[in-house]
């Protein structure tokens, strides 16, 4: 809910629905754990989306984190929907992959890292059961290039995709009529979506070398990439 | 019956099932057992098939931001792993909080338990007693009475409700995409309600859907935001101005304050109507099903939570202690601080201590990872059929008491508070196992009921409500000294690191929604030395020890029958009743997507 606290004075309210005199209510979610490397993938896109735009105040920006259930009452809510996630679709890594409406599973997440993967595709299930699923939908996915790196960030396949998505994200909410405006002063602390020591660079610059603390997971699912890591 | 509780108890000679992954929780594990010619377990093992370890993200950081890593560890545990942390902090380097903060720590913890328990059995656990698609079947009508006579109070309880509520089950299962009833054995004879409670389920499973959100408001209140709350060492991120107007995200006022007592109300209202009557009449429906106790009926820990004066552990509302060999009349004070009461060993897990130390006290804890399997392993290295527990096993570490294996959760909670002669806990026990025994017929007393697969899903209902019931009063207090004048949230006096020494330790312990929880911390020229956290389901999902004691999880399968081995809906339902966690306990190993259970019969 952090988005929403902030006053927002962006130029427009997005109004494209059957009732024109109700904006949209949208949310624009990043889902992941951004202490697994490419896993971070959903919330490092929201993070830079929001760093660099002001939207009006009927559009939330969240990080959802490791969220899973948890989610459930942002999704009911909103009526339209963007969401950014590390997927697995079998695609090459670093692969963006846009999908829309119907189309999105009920099924995503890469693993079962945490509730959110276990959970995400039966967060959507759960709205609908409840009769409350958003109309418009958006997932905006990129197939991760490593995950098993614990306190690691975004491998640059992957980093360079967020960029992409978030062109994306914005193309699909100007067909509603939103249109976020470039922010002329940088973000205010007290209206990041996360404290600042998570923020992206702080995160990675005070990484703990590997020497002080190893970083190695288990071999059964290491194999031959093992080499890789270590390089 | 004895429980067993060490490998000489066992026997591995049967048919082995193994599941991977058990579903439906947080992270990732593996169980195996071996049941004999009546399908009974005689051994059971379990593996944490993922690593760990804290300190990889949090080594040389600063001390002062590590709650805001911790919250990020895991997604249903946040708030609770941040709190630990910053009370870890304020060890180490002497910070007392206000009382403001104190109050308002005690509120957004309990609304993290409450949340917690709540969607932990409406959502993760309901669904191994209750069988959506048998509610198809049931008639509205017989629902409707069912709901009164269990509930009087609740509103929810027309027959008209329940239709609506089975015409849209039977909507969405139409669809085909089953979603979250997926994956389900629904004509497993394990299943034992009729279809008018377990209608009477769904539509709880919905309402406490609807209820959740509402108790999560409170974090935003006091943390600023929820996902992920603020927290801060030395006190809490949020002012207080008692006159203040203003949006969401001013300091708290009169108006936020009253809107968290609604919500507080709401969650009282839910617990009293809907979650203990439910947790009682499943109960009594599954009567004869009292198996999973394990280690509960012997071996039981917690830290202590909610001291009703701050910093005074004798005024905790649910008390600390150690039980052990079930004897209740002697509860056995523990102190996280002394390395010869908690150690982690390795004998059985996947990692190496430096030289030929033992057990570690985790202000000394070691995370050197040494992946090998048993003589015994049936299968590769990259594709393990069958693990041989004789050796190095899990990714778990194994903590033990004074050398003991224990469980730790509600029902040790509840157990220890009930032994120490806590009135509000005795009282809500002993009510419980009244209408319990009236409802069934049965006059078991509570040693033979609580530790229990079916007692541990009571206690964390029993805990929902005393969590509730309790924040009325924190609420007053803290507008009580609010309105005496002191708008206090936070102590800074030691902000500054150059204030610290130039190292300090320090522990923080919490009763987690899983089971007692402790962070451990080494501060070194300001910077994170050593940090390390034994997480509930280190405890419970404990392996074996180089004294063969077996951990929670195991001891609980021990000598339940299954209705078939190939469908292991008793195995998790009382894996389930511990509300496991591995998210945090260990680190992702998962090979593919993959949602659905294997089990394997060898």
């Amino acid at each position: 809910m952090a988005g929403s606290q902030s006053e927002l004075r962006a130029n427009s309210g997005a109004v494209n629905s059957a009732d024109q005199t109700q904006p949209l209510r949208a949310i624009i979610l990043g889902i992941g754990n951004l202490l697994w490397a490419d896993e971070g993938f959903g919330i490092r896109a929201v993070e830079s989306l929001h760093a660099r735009y002001q939207f009006p105040d009927n559009v939330e920006v969240m990080d959802g984190g490791t969220q899973g259930i948890y989610l459930v009452q942002h999704v009911q809510r909103c009526d339209l929907l963007v969401v950014f996630d590390a997927i697995d679709y079998g695609l090459a890594p670093g692969t963006m992959k846009v999908i829309q409406g119907d189309d999105v599973p009920k099924y995503m997440g890469v693993k079962k890292m945490s509730l959110h993967q276990t959970g995400f595709q039966e967060v959507l299930a759960m709205a609908e059961f409840t009769g409350h699923y958003p109309q418009h939908l958006i997932l905006i996915g990129v197939q991760p290039v490593e995950l098993e790196d614990f306190g690691g960030s975004l491998r640059p396949a992957v980093q360079a995709q967020v960029a992409p998505a978030i062109s994306v994200a914005l193309e699909y909410l100007h067909t509603f009529g939103i249109h976020p405006q470039l922010r002329d002063q940088p973000l205010p602390p007290q209206e990041q979506l996360a404290p600042t020591e998570l923020q992206q660079h702080r995160y990675e610059a005070g990484r703990p070398s590997e020497v002080d603390a190893c970083r190695l997971g288990d071999e059964r699912f290491l194999n031959d990439t093992t080499d890789e890591r270590n390089n | 019956m004895n429980t067993p509780m060490n490998t000489k108890d066992l026997d591995n000679s049967g048919r082995r099932i193994v599941v991977d992954p058990v579903t439906r929780i947080e992270g990732h594990m593996r169980c195996e057992v071996n049941v004999d010619d009546n399908n009974i377990i005689r051994n059971a093992v379990s593996t944490g098939t993922m690593w760990r370890g804290l300190e990889v993200i949090l080594k040389g950081r600063d001390p002062r931001d590590a709650w805001a890593f911790v919250e990020r560890i895991c997604g249903v545990c946040t708030g609770t792993h941040a709190l630990t942390s910053v009370r870890a902090v304020e060890d180490a380097l002497g910070i007392q909080i206000p009382l403001n903060a104190h109050l308002i720590r005690h509120l957004m913890d309990k609304t993290l338990q409450a949340h917690d328990h709540i969607v932990h059995f409406y959502h993760l656990h309901a669904l191994d007693w209750i069988n959506p698609v048998n509610a198809l079947k049931a008639d509205p009508v017989g629902t409707s009475e069912l709901q009164k006579m269990v509930s009087p109070h609740h509103p929810k309880s027309s027959p008209g409700y329940f239709k609506d509520v089975q015409t849209r089950l039977k909507k969405f299962v139409e669809t085909g995409q089953l979603g979250l009833f997926a994956n389900g054995y629904w004509d497993n004879p394990a299943y034992k309600l009729p279809a008018e409670a377990d209608l009477m389920a769904v539509a709880h499973y919905l309402e406490a859907l609807d209820m959740q959100k509402e108790i999560v408001k409170i974090h935003t209140i006091f943390g600023g935001k929820n996902p992920h709350p603020n927290f801060m060492v030395g006190g809490v991120a949020c002012a207080i101005n008692i006159d203040g107007v203003g949006a969401s995200g001013a300091p708290v006022n009169m108006t936020s304050l009253n809107f968290v007592l609604q919500r507080i109300k709401e969650a009282q209202a839910f617990t009293d109507n809907v979650y203990l009557p439910d947790v009682l009449a499943i109960a009594g429906l599954y009567k004869d099903w009292l198996y999973g106790g394990g280690l509960a009926s012997k071996n039981v820990l917690a830290y202590g939570t909610y001291q009703k004066v701050p910093y005074d552990p004798t005024s905790n509302l649910l008390p600390g202690g150690a039980i052990i060999n079930g004897n209740w009349d002697e509860v056995h004070e523990v102190d996280v601080r002394d390395p010869e009461q908690i150690k982690e060993f390795v004998d059985h897990s996947w990692y190496t201590y430096e030289g030929d130390k033992k057990g570690l006290h985790p202000w000394d804890g070691e995370t050197e990872p040494k992946f090998e399997l048993g003589p015994n392993t049936v299968g590769s290295r990259t594709n393990i059929k069958e693990i041989d527990e004789g050796a190095k096993y899990s990714w778990i570490k194994a903590p033990r008491w004074r050398g003991h294996a224990m469980e730790v959760g509600p029902l040790a909670r509840y157990i220890i508070a009930y032994a120490s002669g806590n009135d509000y806990v005795q009282d809500q026990v002993d009510r419980a196992l009244g209408t319990f025994n009236q409802n069934t017929g049965l006059a078991l007393t509570v040693k033979q009921f609580l530790p229990s697969t079916l007692g541990r899903t009571l206690a964390r209902a029993m805990e929902c409500k005393l969590c509730v019931d309790t924040m009325i009063d924190d609420w007053h207090q803290l507008v009580g000294n609010i309105k005496n004048g002191d708008s206090s949230t936070a102590n800074v006096e030691k902000w500054d690191p150059a204030s610290w020494p130039k190292e300090a330790i320090g522990v923080g312990t919490n009763e987690a929604p899983r089971g007692a929880l402790g962070h451990w911390i080494k501060i070194k020229d300001g910077k994170i030395e050593n940090y390390q956290a034994i997480v509930p389901t280190t405890w419970n999902g404990s392996p074996r020890d180089g004294e063969g004691n077996i951990g929670a999880f195991e001891a609980a399968l021990m000598n339940t029958p299954m209705e078939r081995p190939d469908e292991p809906v008793e195995i998790l339902r009382t894996l389930h009743s511990f509300d496991p966690c591995l998210a945090c306990s260990t680190h992702v190993m998962s090979e593919d997507g993959q949602e659905l259970t294997k089990v394997k019969i060898r």
